[in-house]
């Protein structure tokens, strides 16, 4: 099989994470397969990301343009249509760039569209079957995705296991030339970093952390005492940002801050693979949620099934007693 | 500006545990509602109307219960509604989905589209499908919207809370990302008003459109076997505290 794709995210010269976890996908689930990279963006960090990825991939397809600079999906999405052979399967992170590029680009290419895979087992034939999750994380399923007029697949970060073993003397084919001419009706002006707030939860050895199991924003003042009598940073999933009630430095997650606490108390999160993708380091994880079945339960060290409106004003208590 | 705000009714997972029984959920266990991500996509169009001009359709592609989603987003202040029904449409997948919309978007005269970032039972995809079926720029994880003369700046965000602020032509689609405004509250008397509002329903022979065959298919639901698992503590809610408090001592949890 000689037309599987991986969507090379990279930035300031460096691959991201994700390319070498394709890679790792591309051997799992299409095993034979000599997938090529696609690498696009301008000047030295291309060529130094390109060099990167040929200690990996046999074949390495540069688009060099300054307009690609910065990975612009109404660039790229055309810019894919118009390069890849038909039937092509393309495996893209499943990142904020994969989410914007990805179902567009399956549309322009006639092909399936296959997102955020968590697993998956070797494809058979013209069948890919892969492992999906649906309701954060509450329920997953299988799916059946037919190949038979090409793929486009977005990988879930974490999912499949990088492929780190450099063994390709890979070749960096240059088709910048194929990319001349692009235009795009959406583009990019700025970024703009977060704001800082008054606390940094990246640097707190000790998080409590609340989801939207606290119901009310009455009841913050709750875990606000629970934080206070352990000596610990409040910091909280995403629904409370954006009902705004704790303020957005405060977010743990993938849109928000990376913590890397010793000791993680969870309230009424349900553990979504977006909140959960912020927590590194392994901590000491407490899960309280009423429902037994929460998948915040498979990621906990130690699990209570309780309401957190009771279990938290009684902990707060036997903490300030001593 | 003539708004066109994709909307869905799905299980409510926040309200209810889904259940799988035999490779299937549960219907007589699920609680609908409109998908969380679809009331902030509404909230905006209004917003943008309110400042802008012009009015705010609300579409769906669903069954005749899919009805009272409308009618919740029209009484939250959207001016019209539109249900796509029609039994070829069960089934259909993101691409299936994506046809039906961009035909009614075809027979109606519109300058942006909003749907959605995400539903809870969705994959993240009839935006972006939609955008390239209709050959319109597109935009997802959208959490600031500014209309400037005939385009729009529109931020996304993306990771690690940055965002990415760019322009884009109009007519467009974007996708919502929770956040970018409060969804108004929606009370009784608003929901009464628009109760026998009579809504337009158009089916495959009056939007001109068959969905196309689904290329990824669900086989199953199924809970995935508990990993490492936690270590489960039971109690007392006394007990339960007291417990907790000696863990997190001889974890480093209290200073
Ligand atoms: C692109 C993208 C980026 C995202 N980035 C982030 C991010 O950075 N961070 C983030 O957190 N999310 C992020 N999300 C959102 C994420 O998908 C989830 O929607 C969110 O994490 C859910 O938050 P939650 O667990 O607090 O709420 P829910 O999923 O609604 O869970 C609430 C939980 O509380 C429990 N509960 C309810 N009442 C009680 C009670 N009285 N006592 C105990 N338990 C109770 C319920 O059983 C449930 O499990 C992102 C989503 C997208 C699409």
């Amino acid at each position: 099989m000689d037309n599987v794709f991986a969507f090379l995210a990279h930035a300031g010269g460096r691959l991201d994470d994700s390319a070498l976890e394709l890679l790792g996908a591309a051997r799992a689930l299409f095993p034979g397969a000599a997938p090529i990279a696609l690498a696009a963006g301008s000047g030295a960090s291309l060529d130094a990301a390109c060099q990167e990825a040929a200690a990996s991939f046999a074949e390495v397809w540069k688009f060099d343009q300054e307009a690609l600079a910065y990975p612009n999906a109404e660039l790229l999405r055309p810019l894919l249509a118009r390069v890849l052979p038909p039937g092509a399967i393309v495996l893209l992170p499943h990142s904020t760039l994969g989410m914007d590029l990805g179902p567009g680009l399956s549309v322009k290419l006639g092909a399936a569209y296959l997102p955020d895979v968590v697993d998956g087992a070797a494809a058979a034939g013209t069948t890919l079957e892969a492992v999906r999750q649906e309701f954060g994380g509450q329920v997953s399923s299988h799916v059946a995705c037919d190949l038979s007029a090409g793929a486009v697949v977005t990988l879930r970060s974490g999912a499949f296991k990088a492929d780190a073993s450099r063994s390709a003397a890979g070749r960096v084919v240059d088709r910048s030339a194929e990319a001349a001419g692009l235009t795009a009706r959406r583009r990019f002006l700025e970024r703009v970093q977060a704001e800082a707030g008054d606390i940094d939860i990246t640097r707190e050895e000790v998080l409590v952390s609340v989801g939207r199991g606290i119901g009310d924003k009455e009841n913050i003042a709750l875990v606000e005492e629970l934080a206070e009598a352990m000596g610990a940073a409040l910091c909280c999933s995403r629904p409370i940002v954006d009902a705004k009630w704790l303020e957005k430095p405060r977010q743990v997650g993938t849109s928000g801050q990376t913590v890397k606490p010793k000791v993680y108390l969870a309230l009424g999160i349900s553990g979504s693979f977006q909140h959960l993708g912020g927590i590194k380091g392994n901590p000491f994880l407490v899960a309280v949620n009423k429902n037994p079945k929460a998948p915040i339960f498979q990621a906990a060290s130690v699990g209570i099934v309780a309401d957190l409106l009771e279990l938290v004003p009684e902990l707060t208590e036997r903490i300030r007693k001593g | 500006m003539e708004i066109l705000v994709c909307v869905k009714r799905v299980p409510d997972a926040a309200e209810n545990e889904i259940v799988v029984e035999g490779g299937a959920l549960r219907a007589d266990d699920l609680v609908y509602s409109v998908n969380e991500w679809d009331n902030y996509a509404v909230e905006e169009a209004i917003q943008i109307v309110e400042r802008e001009g012009g009015s705010v359709t609300v579409v769906t592609v669903g069954d005749g219960d899919s009805e009272e989603v409308l009618r919740r987003e029209m009484a939250m202040g959207a001016n019209q509604g539109l249900l796509l029904s029609d039994p070829a449409f069960a089934g259909a997948d993101g691409l299936g989905l994506a046809t039906i919309l961009a035909a009614a978007v075809r027979k109606g005269t519109y300058d942006l589209v909003l749907t959605g970032a995400l539903a809870d039972d969705g994959a993240a995809q009839v935006g972006g499908m939609l955008a390239a079926l209709l050959d319109w720029p597109f935009a997802s994880l959208v959490n600031s919207i500014e209309v400037k003369g005939g385009l729009l700046r529109v931020g996304r965000e993306i990771e690690g809370g940055t965002q990415e602020v760019s322009e884009i032509d109009l007519p467009c689609v974007l996708s919502i990302q929770t956040g970018i405004n409060e969804p108004r509250y929606v009370g009784l008397r608003g929901i009464r008003k628009v109760a026998s509002v009579e809504l337009p329903v158009l089916d495959a022979a009056a939007l001109g459109v068959a969905p196309p065959p689904a290329r990824v298919r669900r086989v199953d639901y199924f809970v995935p076997p508990a990993g490492a698992g936690a270590d489960m503590l039971t109690g007392t809610t006394a007990e339960l505290a007291g417990q907790l408090v000696g863990l997190l001592k001889a974890k480093g949890g209290l200073k």
